[in-house]
């Protein structure tokens, strides 16, 4: 049986980790490298790291701390933000990553996922959506939330995976950073309309909620914040976790 | 020293990176020459099955592979690199794999997606090699039964399956070692040991 994945997310902005609220209003939340090790060390199950940089020089560091984290961690990496091309996706792969997040670039050119999963494999794409609130649904917010696209977020979904996605990385738009909980409505719309699984992002801030986020149909959650700030560690919080009768995997000392 | 196999694009960046954290170097293994000359050799591997054995046979490297690990030579094969070892895959019907083992890849699931995780390994009488713990998957295929000649490691999802084969220093894992922490890194030193050992 697989365990529910526990996932630390790392933003980073020219080289540091930055944390904000609705993707705004970002502040230093300390050296990535040093902050991967220990959650490594910790149990966390994997990474995703977030480039949240805003020009070229921002990017071309972001390849730099990719290939200095990859060298510090043996758990699985996953990095998105602002890939736009196969070539960007190739890149942060050669840079360490084995997972490529896509976004935006994937609104606005569905057939960006096509493109990766067929040159690199399904398993290699995750597909970011990021999901607000609506009168009756959730809506597609791109370009850090800036642009609302008028597109059902249980649609895209669905065309998503059609195209190749082999994961999606479910974010409320209206919970990021505020430490309520996920927003389950979101998580259980579309853990029933896909088969692949949901990483569950934006709002959670203890052991209740992600547990809340699991039985809501999420094989694994997302959180900054509450690992950045000391709040608790990867490891406190899956024994809490494991307490509470979810399967996860602790770190093991070998004879 | 390993040597790396190319096969297109894998996740060859953290296969290095595990090595080096063992403190191995890692060099490319790009030609039938050099999957000949590794002392170690690892052929990992993303992507699938139909294109893994295309870009095999594109660089030529099919006969050199089959008569190292017929030979028993240290190998350690990834992910699809364990399943191209094998007979044939339910992925790309029609082609024919390394077939250095005598199983079919099937899907794990209908239909087939991928199953990203970390799951429970345990080792069988042989496969000592692999230590029980957890491992992270990533695959939508894999082999369902044991295979003659093989020891294995086994994994579960809704039925069991194949996580890792051994055979004298040939070692085949499902998952991803590389990507599995301090427990994948203390196997990739156990597999070179092993293949010391065997010299």
């Amino acid at each position: 049986m697989l365990t529910k994945r526990v996932i630390p997310c790392l933003d980073i902005r020219d080289g540091r980790i930055v944390k904000g609220t609705s993707f705004a209003n970002l502040r230093d939340a300390g050296d990535p490298v040093e902050r991967a090790a220990a959650y490594e060390a910790q149990g966390a199950d994997e990474l995703v790291v977030l480039d949240v940089s805003a020009t070229p020089d921002g990017r071309e560091a972001a390849l730099h701390t990719v290939e200095a984290i990859r060298r510090a961690i043996s758990i699985p990496l996953t990095v998105g933000g602002g890939v736009r091309t196969i070539a960007h996706a190739r890149a942060l792969l050669e840079a360490g990553a084995d997972k490529v997040g896509v976004n935006s670039a994937a609104v606005e050119r569905p057939e960006l996922i096509t493109e990766i999963a067929q040159r690199m494999g399904a398993q290699c794409v995750v597909l970011a959506i990021d999901a607000a609130r609506s009168a009756s649904s959730w809506e597609v917010v791109t370009r850090s939330g800036t642009n609302r696209t008028g597109i059902d977020a249980l649609e895209w979904a669905c065309t998503g995976v059609a195209a190749g996605a082999g994961e999606i990385l479910l974010t409320s738009f209206d919970e990021d950073g505020r430490g309520n909980g996920y927003d389950l409505q979101l998580i259980r719309a579309i853990s029933g309309v896909v088969n692949v699984s949901i990483i569950a992002s934006g709002g959670a801030s203890t052991a209740t909620h992600m547990v809340d986020g699991f039985e809501a149909g999420a094989d694994a959650v997302l959180a900054a914040s509450i690992f950045h700030d000391g709040v608790t560690s990867v490891g406190e919080l899956k024994e809490q976790l494991r307490a509470a009768g979810v399967p996860v995997r602790m770190m093991e000392v070998e004879p | 020293m390993v040597s790396i196999v190319q096969t297109g694009v894998a996740n060859r960046a953290s296969v290095i990176a595990a090595f080096e954290r063992c403190g191995v170097e890692a060099t490319r293994a790009a030609t039938a020459g050099d999957i000949e000359a590794a002392p170690f050799l690892v052929l990992p591997g993303v992507g699938s099955f139909g294109a893994g054995m295309e870009a095999l046979r594109a660089a030529g490297l099919v006969d050199a592979l089959r008569v190292r690990i017929e030979a028993g030579g240290p190998t350690l094969a990834i992910c699809l690199g364990m399943q191209l070892l094998c007979a044939s895959s339910e992925e790309s019907p029609g082609v024919e794999g390394l077939g250095v083992i005598d199983a079919m890849v099937e899907a794990l699931s209908q239909p087939a997606r991928p199953r990203f995780g970390w799951n429970r390994v345990v080792p069988e009488f042989g496969c000592e090699v692999i230590t029980e713990g957890f491992a992270y998957y990533a695959n939508s295929f894999g082999v369902c039964e044991r295979p003659a000649g093989w020891a294995c490691a086994m994994s579960a999802l809704e039925a069991p399956f194949v996580g890792a084969m051994r055979r004298g220093a040939v070692v085949a894992c499902q998952f991803h070692p590389e990507l599995s922490g301090p427990w994948g890194l203390k196997l990739l030193q156990r597999w070179m040991a092993m293949g010391v050992a065997a010299c």
